[in-house]
């Protein structure tokens, strides 16, 4: 049976590979060789960056320079310069002397500090110095609860990361994936680099499909626990969940409209899996294709105003896009024989997806405007992509020695990362919205 | 109790060996024989042997192991779901047997190999399923008594990566409700 489980801790390991030292240490071990075409370096247009450790964190059990500087590198976009040696460290814009980082060739240089309040609460203070213009570009002072340090090291990156990239940052979001130990398995929801994992539900029958709302306060996803897949959406404050979609036959593919009020949904009530709309609540459901083929695994617009679907109405699965107000539907895959499980770039510019080429499954990306093709990955069978919520990194489902893992690429395809846990599978991630 | 090792075991071993699985099923497997006379259904419903060997002891001849009744799976080859020559005499014993016993339920449940989308592959199995319905009612059986769903790759037969493995995951499992 299905029971709701808060707070199952059991850390995801993030694990960055990008040094080539480390590419030929995982060389001459035959089981992991094929990671090492996995792994690309960030990149020599990254950023260099120093972060000086904050005065006073050793105080504290999270080190939040560590965590900020983890984030920031993991992202491909910056490189971290080693703060060491420079004596006295500074801990205030006023404090540094700028020719000690540009020495170091740093860009750009984050002082902080972190200490007591009256309150009881911690205060963390930081400011980012462009190292070259010798001004500010940043400072920030926050008043937090002691358990909001990790909370607050990656709010503090996003506010780095933006500046420096002019892109929004990820760092303070959440991914959901599901994860198999044994015959067990659950939805876990996590921090975007794998901590305080959390998990929702748990079933001994398949879970799949998870996906966000956009609004961030529930999650819907498929359930084999009534020995059929039937979708639930599941709120995330307090636990409870709802069926969704129960027909007669199969109920699966949930996919959000972008003002969270309904979702696409493939049923197979009326014969064959076609598409459907359906009301949040599970009412007020509506065909949407009518095809003699499959029709699945629907995905809207940004705008609201398509959805890209999996369709074999040509022959073979490939990527379709229907306009809703006209129902016109339009082929986007040509090549090869297998292209599905179709997801937008936020910006709505192209859609990264699943393709098959010579038996092996990799991540590409589409852009709407060229139709070009693109492909981000080198696994075997890489599947389920789903796109961060800034639309620069990919986070997709892989597998290493038969056991699934998750890991990430930049929508350039120039950086990869891997999140894997010790002892369980890992599948179907999906990336939360971006906390308001 | 994995449902698919259920069904292998239920293939291959002898009456005497069943054992219901202990989820909710709480009546005994034998409470289904008055509601649809078994006997009847059998001399009328197939020409197999083993069906009225199964007839004459009294049981089920769903759970006969010498009947065509026992086996209730269905498999495809890589990426169809054209039901094989093979399987058309299993296929149409059950939907005779479905004909006899109008008050019987059945679920097909379809699946797949592990390769792909997780989500295309539960409409493929989809799609296997419809297909074994599609020719039960072309046998006499009718649309209400079976209904069809999907596992897609998520529950496979057999654990593997490779075609050993695979052609046994994609597979049709007929299951005769309140019964199996």
């Amino acid at each position: 049976m299905t029971t709701c489980v808060d707070f199952e801790n059991r850390p995801l390991m993030p694990l960055l590979l990008r040094c080539l030292a480390l590419v030929c240490l995982l060389a001459t071990n035959a089981a992991l060789a094929q990671l090492t075409i996995e792994i690309v370096g960030g990149g020599a247009t990254a950023i260099p960056i120093a972060i000086v450790p904050f005065r006073g964190q050793e105080g504290y059990p999270l080190s939040l320079t560590s965590v900020i500087g983890a984030d920031l590198e993991r992202s491909g976009r910056l490189r971290l310069i080693d703060p060491g040696g420079v004596n006295p460290r500074p801990a205030r814009p006023e404090e540094v002397r700028f020719g000690d980082w540009t020495s170091r060739g740093a860009d750009a240089v984050v002082v902080g500090s972190v200490g007591p309040q009256a309150d009881g609460r911690v205060e963390v203070r930081f400011a980012l110095l462009d190292v070259i213009k010798q001004t500010q570009l940043a400072g920030f002072t926050y008043a937090v609860l002691p358990t909001q340090l990790r909370a607050t090291a990656h709010r503090i990156a996003d506010v780095i990361y933006e500046k420096l990239t002019g892109d929004v940052g990820v760092f303070s979001t959440r991914i959901a994936y599901i994860a198999k130990q044994g015959s067990r398995f659950q939805l876990d929801v996590a921090d975007a680099d794998g901590f305080n994992p959390q998990t929702v539900v748990t079933s001994n029958e398949p879970l799949l499909s998870p996906v966000w709302s956009p609004d961030g306060t529930r999650i819907a996803y498929v359930s084999l626990e009534n020995k059929k897949p039937v979708i639930y959406v599941q709120s995330l404050a307090t636990g409870g969940r709802q069926v969704i979609a129960n027909f007669r036959g199969s109920n699966s593919a949930p996919a959000w409209s972008p003002d969270s009020s309904k979702l696409a949904v493939t049923l197979s009530k009326d014969g064959g899996s076609q598409l459907y709309v359906i009301n949040a609540d599970g009412s007020g459901v509506q065909r949407l294709t009518n095809s003699a083929g499959i029709d699945t695994e629907a995905n809207f617009a940004p705008d609201g105003r398509s959805i890209l679907f999996t369709s074999d109405r040509g022959g073979s699965p490939q990527i379709y896009r229907l306009t809703l107000a006209s129902g016109a539907i339009e082929r986007m895959t040509y090549e090869g024989t297998y292209n599905v499980s179709p997801r937008h770039l936020p910006d709505g510019k192209g859609f990264v997806f699943v393709r098959r080429d010579g038996g092996v499954f990799n991540i590409a990306l589409e852009d709407f405007a060229t139709r070009q093709v693109q492909v981000l990955t080198q696994g075997t069978l890489d599947e389920s992509p789903s796109v961060a919520p800034n639309g620069k990194l990919v986070l997709y489902a892989s597998n290493t020695g038969g056991r699934g893992i998750l890991a990430a690429v930049s929508s350039d395809g120039r950086v990869k990362q891997r999140l894997t846990a010790a002892a369980i599978d890992v599948r179907e991630p999906a990336w939360g919205p971006l906390a308001k | 109790m994995n449902k698919s090792l259920f069904a292998a075991l239920l293939a291959l071993c002898v009456v005497a060996c069943q054992s219901t699985p202990p989820k909710e099923e709480g009546a005994p497997v034998e409470d289904r024989t008055p509601s649809t006379g078994t006997a009847g259904a059998t001399t009328s419903g197939t020409t197999s042997g083993g069906v009225a060997g199964t007839a004459t002891r009294g049981g089920n001849p769903l759970k006969d192991p010498g009947s065509v009744l026992s086996k209730r799976i269905v498999y495809f080859d890589f990426d169809s779901y054209v039901v094989k020559d093979e399987y058309k005499p299993l296929i149409e014993a059950h939907a005779r047997y479905l004909q006899a016993n109008r008050g019987t339920r059945m679920t097909v449940q379809g699946n797949a190999d592990e390769r792909g989308s997780r989500e295309y592959n539960i409409a493929l199995g989809q799609r296997r399923a419809d297909a074994v319905k599609k020719m039960m009612m072309l046998y006499g059986a009718g649309e209400v008594q079976i209904e069809t769903v999907s596992f897609g790759k998520e529950k496979p037969r057999v654990e593997g990566h490779d075609e050993g493995a695979w052609a046994q995951n994609r597979r049709d499992e007929i299951i005769y409700v309140g019964i199996d």
